[in-house]
């Protein structure tokens, strides 16, 4: 599939606590993009030596070009699924750039211009997983993402989970997105430039 | 008829880690022994998991790093291509055995995967800190070819290189990759079946009886039989005549040290390889390695769009040093800017042969971060 929009290093920070699922979530989205939508992404990661707790990190680069550097000095998206990392990242956005936060657990924003949702409760009350939260966040990004669909990141869950799981995720994804479809506007026109007409031919 | 396969190659989002495994199975390795560690334990998953799978494929969980490397030495021994993968802390172990193996001429590849030390340091987080380690880490004088890696893609290509030096040089090959690169996501195309050339070693080709394990030849790099062939030979680390026994005759000594080396030295324009980056008007250079190299390509390319000559000499092989290349870069450029996650290491290096033909200036990191773009456009822009 050709991508509709014209991107230069696109970047997103998916950042929280060890084991909320942060890197898993920044792999499938990943995968999306890069295998699914077909473009240039790099996906890296931060995280400290502990098991469960501490803070973790993914970064993802996304563009319709090679990409150099793999990591993200500024951000487009940031998803903050903890008070601490929403502190931590908040100055890192660029000035058309968005915030995503989980209002279960950011309960003081940075900024009252921000995008939330409760994920946590979301995951734990309407799928009775608290496990699936990364598959709602996943779904509420994609929507948000204007070059990201719905379909073919759905199939990209599918295809990097378990069977056993594979359902519960994509419930979980579906609430995420219609949840954002419902609470968030239209994402930044800037998100998505279209290509040249002479790109085109 | 036939119809024509269709031949479009299978893309995958994989970590470098992986990419590894897949440029060594695509390389012929069928044999690895390891002991797990952060950040390179990916690689023993996976071949964990595929190696078993195939038809002579073993793999074998060691007690520690010292055994990894005993296995893969008689594995290799015996016909085997061998890989082990370790960190710091692990290649600190190896470096007995991998004296070995350079004495005793046994292909291997070893990927460590640097995180922050000394010691235990920073399991999680990048460094660079094991050049010189993998140049000198082990005793006595012995010539190495150490390998790096910076993207994904470059992970597979290297890894099969790798492999191809150890079989083609008879000698130990290390594949130096940084946390970053290891655990970065990214696109891949698998290569084709025959889009790589493989090397294997040469075996021999006169009856047993003539054979001398370790005779001079044109190439210096004598043939390998695997052992139970029916080639009977002594393999010993002390040093040793042609026919493999301890020897303590000057002559002997001195032809068998040489050989070593020179079957290194002779084919340094095959061995050295960089990638140039807008070098040839380039006033200011950046020569860098590993993940650096693309923050510095990424610095290079905001230089030039603010009207900076910048160049980037990226090095895959580390050693034998590409002082052709450095050279070359340093006559044309003002200042040469070797960033690296380390308190200059490879800028030794520079410095060794460019001191005198251009000004050198460090660009160092130790805290566990990456080198960014925009540390090192800044070195550029101020000069």
């Amino acid at each position: 599939m050709i991508p509709d929009c014209q991107l230069a290093r696109f970047e997103i920070r998916l950042s929280g606590t060890g084991g909320q699922g942060i890197i898993t979530l920044g792999r499938i989205l990943g995968y999306g993009l890069a295998i699914g939508h077909g473009y240039y992404v790099s996906q890296t990661q931060s995280y400290g030596p502990e098991a469960r707790g501490g803070a973790s990190r993914a970064d993802l680069v996304v563009s319709s070009e090679p990409i150099s550097y793999p990591k993200t000095e500024t951000v487009d998206l940031l998803v903050a699924l903890s008070q601490e990392a929403c502190y931590k990242y908040y100055r890192f956005i660029k000035p058309h750039g968005a915030l995503l936060i989980d209002t279960t657990l950011v309960t003081q924003p940075p900024s009252n211009i921000y995008l939330g949702l409760p994920f946590t409760t979301l995951a734990a009350e309407k799928i009775k997983v608290p496990q699936a939260m990364n598959a709602v966040v996943l779904g509420a990004v994609c929507y948000y993402l204007p070059f990201a669909q719905r379909a073919v990141m759905r199939k990209a869950l599918e295809e990097s989970l378990p069977a056993k799981i594979a359902k519960l995720n994509v419930k979980a994804f579906n609430l995420g997105y219609t949840e954002a479809e419902k609470h968030f506007g239209p994402s930044p026109d800037a998100w998505c430039p279209r290509p040249a007409e002479s790109v085109l031919e | 008829m036939a119809t024509p396969r269709k031949t479009k190659k299978q893309v995958l989002f994989a970590q470098g880690n992986e990419a590894v495994v897949e440029g060594a199975l695509l390389a012929g390795c069928t044999f690895f022994a390891g002991y797990p560690i952060t950040p390179s334990s990916e690689i023993m998953e996976e071949m964990a998991r595929r190696l078993p799978r195939s038809e002579t494929g073993v793999f074998i969980q060691m007690e520690d790093e010292i055994a990894s490397m005993g296995a893969i030495i008689g594995a290799s021994l015996a016909g085997r291509k061998v890989m082990t993968a370790t960190s710091g802390p692990g290649f600190s172990l190896m470096q007995e055995h991998l004296g070995y193996a350079c004495m005793t001429e046994v292909p291997l590849v070893i990927v460590n995967v640097m995180r922050g030390g000394p010691s235990t340091g920073l399991p999680t987080s990048p460094a660079q800190g094991d050049v010189q380690q993998a140049r000198w880490g082990t005793h006595g004088d012995h010539p190495i070819i150490v390998l790096s890696a910076a993207s994904v893609q470059e992970c597979l290509e290297m890894t099969v290189t790798a492999f191809n030096f150890a079989e083609k040089y008879r000698s130990p090959v290390i594949l130096l990759l940084d946390e970053i690169t290891a655990h970065t996501r990214e696109k891949i195309e698998l290569p084709l079946p025959g889009e790589h050339e493989i090397f294997n070693r040469v075996v021999p080709s006169m009856p047993p009886e003539w054979y001398k394990p370790f005779e001079d030849t044109m190439r210096g790099v004598p043939s390998m039989p695997p052992l139970g062939s029916g080639y009977r030979y002594h393999v010993t680390g002390l040093t040793h005549d042609v026919m493999g026994f301890p020897t303590q005759q000057p002559d002997e000594i001195k032809a068998l040290i040489e050989r070593l080396f020179r079957k290194i030295d002779q084919f340094y324009t095959d061995i050295m390889l960089v990638d140039e980056y807008l070098t040839t008007d380039a006033e200011v250079g950046v020569v860098a390695y590993g993940s650096v190299a693309r923050s510095a390509e990424l610095a290079v390319a905001q230089a030039r769009e603010a009207g900076v000559n910048a160049g980037l000499l990226k090095l895959k092989t580390l050693f034998p040093f590409p002082r052709p290349f450095v050279e070359r870069l340093a006559r044309s450029c003002k200042t040469l800017i070797v960033p690296e996650m380390n308190m200059g290491q490879m800028s030794r290096e520079v410095k060794r042969v460019a001191a005198s033909l251009t000004h050198i200036r460090t660009l160092n990191r130790i805290d566990g971060q990456i080198i960014t773009p925009s540390q090192i456009l800044k070195a550029i822009t101020q000069g």
